[in-house]
């Protein structure tokens, strides 16, 4: 049964009406992520599609509202014209999934779905102020509100951003922009291995030209050769400086192309979208750690899973790693491999058998685990909403 | 003041303390137990003054274990327990009651680990803000929040209140720049949340804990980002005719496309007071004042600069001053972070925290200056203009009670003003005792139970920092 609220009060009576009845309910967005996750089984889903539009947009506060249905399209063109944006860089999951449709500003909430920025500017979580919510019990919650300076009681806005639905479900999200940049370069450095890639993008990172972007795409990656890129974003002026200043930190490294445009951007975009591995049969795994442990990691996984192909994002310390989607899908290989480093991975994209076989999220320890099924109680006492999509009986 | 109620203390819990000190001194060593009366009673306050009560007993352990085993045997023995960083809060977060075990961490204050390479240091919780700065700033780099208090405050108590300060406008607050704590729950179990790493898996809890006030459990280290420090740094002075004008050119800077890395504004007593204390160079002719940062190389500085000066030449800003000199630089932001400080010098103030949509500012300013005379009071204004975080400061005689009521009058009317508008009660220091009545203002009923059901889950007996935060009636049981 599908439910398409149009107002929050129609919202809180589908939720009541489930919760009264203990049904299993799936939250829908767009649709296009939906491959995220445990496979769910949902008999009910309420859908997001009914609550749109923006509800408040201040340029000069750099704050935006919207329903959570809006399409992440409309919020990204409403903020270009007055030249800003959301400064996380949302990542696009359709090019992986092979799903159509359009993102919804509530899942880029509810998902905590960043991209390449978010080594520098933050992450979705970081720029969402505001959320309204409906609850397990039917009531309509808020937190934060709508400026971005704000410590009153305790931040559910952060506990919710990532909890993929399994919370409640948003009716309304609030969140902080930023200003474009008046022009945006990539320096791109070939043939470096990803030990010595890494090294650059550290080098980088930690000097005082503030790259805004930072990743590393080996051999076969989308070329031939390696690429090793930083991106740059700022007045004209403060580019042209930056660029010569960090190709003479980084001269030991070779001498960087400069592209910028179109050309750029595209490479970016394939970047934040892992479109390196759209439509192949292999599982993607997304492994959190350390920027300078990223290599370790993936040269401990290639000893034990022999096809895996991966990149490096966030300087190193986010991995896109593609394997052979049979078995565990490398699940455990990965997960010793992360074992003495730290950090964790997930599973994004595999078959439906192999992430109900396989712990998408990172097993967590027992008090952490106790603490995740009373928070999730907390919200949601009969479990309706989307159980068991982040842990097994969860 | 005594507007504010704290619980009864537990009859029960005092008299048995004999018992309690006994078993707490099994648990650290001697010197880590204070029982005497002399010895507690400067633990009996923080920043907010005007609220004082005697502790039970305080214990300042130096390991994660030791904090474990007395976390474990309070809540065993079903002792409250007020976790403690420096006492700075403004906001009483850190204010005992007489039938609570304070756990202080000062005594954990080192520095663990630092990381160059991934940008990271580890610190135990009782460091102080400065110092993380400190013990990374001969290499070029700096921890980014930078409350004014940040030569006392403790990183757990910035992770408490989430802390923010002057640079926030560009680097974000405390919990954007956390990426891992070691977590100590009531029941005794240490937990590690976060890392080295960008993002932990499963539910945000390191979002929960920052800006918890002590309510989830004690931190006891923790993993923040450091960042390189710019080539340059230039705080400059503009000088307005009137905060409206001052208010608008904030707004036009942002509007440009322009985020400085601080915009600080500063109204006609705060001015003559900070320029008093701390002989900054501060343009005496003006009735609003803003310190405007910018970062970079110098070619950089001065072209952001000059559309900046172009923006406040629009808005009819009057003087414009660059600082010239690196001790012209330090003087400028001494005067801007003492500015508590050298108000307490010339009357006792209690201080405002309110943020409110920066639209609002105007209407804001024209309104409180209303209700500050209704009382028959004074207020300095100094606050964060590019974020909307204010910090009114009101003037009153602490050993007049009826100038105190006035004053804690005058400050409710004003939060329950960045309500209206929009904003929210507490911008960076923390509900405490001193908003936690004024939570209905800004909450419904569902919002507070829901976030007192996560609270629960931690601490479903209501022992951890108990008097704080959620008003005292219609609390949900246990
Ligand atoms: C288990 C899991 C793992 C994921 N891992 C990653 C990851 O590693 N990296 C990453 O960037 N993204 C990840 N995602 C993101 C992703 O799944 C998106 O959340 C997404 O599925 C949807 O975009 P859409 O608008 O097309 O929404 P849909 O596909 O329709 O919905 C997707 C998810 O968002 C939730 N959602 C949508 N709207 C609302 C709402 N109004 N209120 C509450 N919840 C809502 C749904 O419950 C669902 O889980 C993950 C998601 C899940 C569920
Ligand atoms: C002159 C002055 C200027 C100030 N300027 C600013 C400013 O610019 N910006 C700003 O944000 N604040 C400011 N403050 C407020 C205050 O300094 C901050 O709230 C600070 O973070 C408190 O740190 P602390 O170590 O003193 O913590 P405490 O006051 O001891 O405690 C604060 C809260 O955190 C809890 N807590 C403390 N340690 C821990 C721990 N290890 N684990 C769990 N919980 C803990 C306490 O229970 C309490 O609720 C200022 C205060 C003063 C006096």
């Amino acid at each position: 049964m599908l439910h398409i609220p149009t107002t929050e009060a129609q919202a809180c009576a589908v939720v009541a009406s489930i919760v009264e009845a203990r049904v299993p309910l799936a939250i829908r967005g767009g649709g296009t992520r939906s491959g995220l996750g445990r496979p769910d089984n949902a008999v009910s889903t309420i859908s997001s599609t009914g609550l749109t539009g923006i509800t408040l947009y201040e340029p000069s506060e750099m704050v935006i509202g919207a329903r959570a249905g809006t399409p992440l399209k409309l919020i990204e063109e409403t903020l270009a014209n007055r030249g800003q944006m959301l400064p996380f860089e949302p990542m696009d999951h359709r090019a992986l999934f092979g799903t159509e449709g359009e993102p919804t500003i509530g899942t880029i909430a509810a998902g905590n779905i960043s991209g390449p920025r978010r080594i520098n500017a933050g992450a979705a979580r970081d720029s969402l102020i505001g959320i309204k919510l409906i609850n397990g019990r039917g009531e309509l919650v808020k937190s934060g509100g709508r400026v971005m300076k704000n410590v009153t009681g305790l931040d559910l806005v952060k506990l919710v951003s990532g909890s993929f639905g399994t919370l409640g479900f948003l009716t309304e999200v609030t969140f902080r922009v930023l200003p474009r940049p008046e022009r945006v370069v990539t320096l791109i450095w070939e043939d470096l291995a990803d030990e010595a890639a890494v090294a650059l993008l550290s080098g980088a990172l930690g000097s005082p030209f503030e790259p805004m972007a930072a990743a590393h795409l080996p051999a076969g990656i989308g070329a031939e050769q390696a690429r090793t890129l930083l991106r740059l974003e700022n007045f004209s002026a403060s580019i042209s400086y930056r660029a010569a200043e960090l190709a003479r930190l980084l001269k030991g490294y070779g001498r960087p192309e400069l592209i910028e445009g179109r050309a750029s951007d595209a490479l970016w975009r394939e970047v934040r979208d892992a479109a390196f591995f759209a439509g192949t049969q292999e599982a993607v795994w997304r492994l959190s750690l350390a920027p300078g442990n990223g290599p370790k990691a993936t040269a401990a996984i290639a000893r034990t899973v022999p096809d895996a192909r991966w990149f490096y994002d966030w300087g190193g310390g986010l991995v896109w790693l593609a394997v052979p989607a049979d078995g565990d899908a490398g699940a455990a290989a990965i997960r010793a491999a992360l074992k003495p480093l730290g950090g964790h991975a997930t599973l994004v994209r595999a078959p439906d058998a192999v992430r109900a076989a396989v712990p998408v999220f990172e097993p967590l320890s027992e008090p952490l685990m106790r603490v995740t099924a009373g928070i999730k109680k907390s919200f949601d006492p009969e479990g309706v909403f989307e159980p068991g999509r982040m842990y097994a009986g969860v | 003041m005594s507007a504010i109620a704290f619980p009864a203390p537990d009859a029960g819990i005092l008299a048995r303390r004999d018992s309690i000190l006994a078993g707490l001194s099994r648990l650290v060593a001697p010197d880590a137990l204070i029982t005497s009366e002399d010895e507690r009673r400067p633990y009996e306050t923080d920043a907010l003054t005007a609220y004082r009560r005697m502790p039970l007993a305080v214990v300042l352990p130096s390991t994660t274990q030791e904090v474990a085993a007395v976390l474990r045997y309070c809540s065993e023995q079903g002792v409250p327990v007020v976790p403690r960083g420096a006492g700075t809060s403004l906001a009483g977060g850190a204010i005992p009651q007489e039938d609570a075990v304070v756990i202080g961490v000062s005594k954990m204050n080192r520095i663990l680990e630092i990381d160059y390479a991934n940008r990271v240091t580890k610190v135990q919780a009782g460091v102080t803000n400065l110092a993380v700065s400190g013990a990374v700033s001969a290499d070029g780099f700096f921890y980014a929040p930078d409350p004014s208090s940040q030569l006392a405050c403790s990183i757990g108590g910035n992770i408490g209140m989430n802390s923010g300060g002057a640079h926030c406008l560009k680097y974000g607050v405390t919990t954007n720049n956390v990426l891992g704590v070691t977590l100590v729950m009531l029941d005794g179990s240490i937990v590690e949340i976060g890392g080295s790493h960008l993002d932990s898996p499963g539910y945000d809890l390191l979002g929960l804990i920052n800006g918890s006030e002590g309510q989830l459990g004690i931190v006891t280290e923790a993993t923040v980002r450091i960042l390189r420090q710019a080539e340059g740094a230039r705080p400059v002075l503009f000088g307005f005719p009137t905060s409206v004008e001052a208010g608008a050119a904030v707004a036009a800077i942002i509007g440009a496309g322009i985020i400085p890395v601080a915009m600080e504004f500063m109204d006609k007593p705060a001015i003559e007071i900070c320029e008093a204390f701390a002989k900054a160079g501060y343009p005496m002719d003006c009735g609003a004042l803003l310190i405007i940062e910018v970062e970079g190389s110098d070619a950089e500085m001065d072209a952001q600069l000059a559309r900046i000066v172009a923006i406040a030449r629009e808005h009819g800003v009057g003087t414009v001053k660059e600082s010239k000199s690196a001790m012209e630089t330090a003087a400028i932001w001494k005067g801007r972070k003492s500015a508590f400080g050298a108000t307490g010098r010339i009357a006792d103030y209690i201080c405002m925290d309110g943020t409110i949509p920066t639209g609002q500012l105007p209407f804001v300013l024209e309104r409180m200056d209303e209700i500050i005379k209704g009382y028959g009071l004074r207020v300095a204004n100094v606050f964060h203009a590019g974020d909307g975080n204010l910090h009114p400061l009101i003037l009153y005689n602490c050993n007049d009670p009826v100038e105190a009521q006035k004053a804690e009058d005058a400050g409710n009317d004003i939060l329950k003003l960045c309500v209206e508008v929009g904003g929210c009660l507490t911008g960076e220091h923390g509900v405490g005792i001193e908003k936690r009545d004024l939570m209905t203002v800004q909450f419904n009923e569902a919002d507070l139970h829901q976030q007192q059901r996560v609270r629960a889950v931690f601490d479903p007996r209501w022992l951890m920092n108990p008097a704080k935060v959620f008003p005292l009636e219609g609390r949900i049981a246990a």
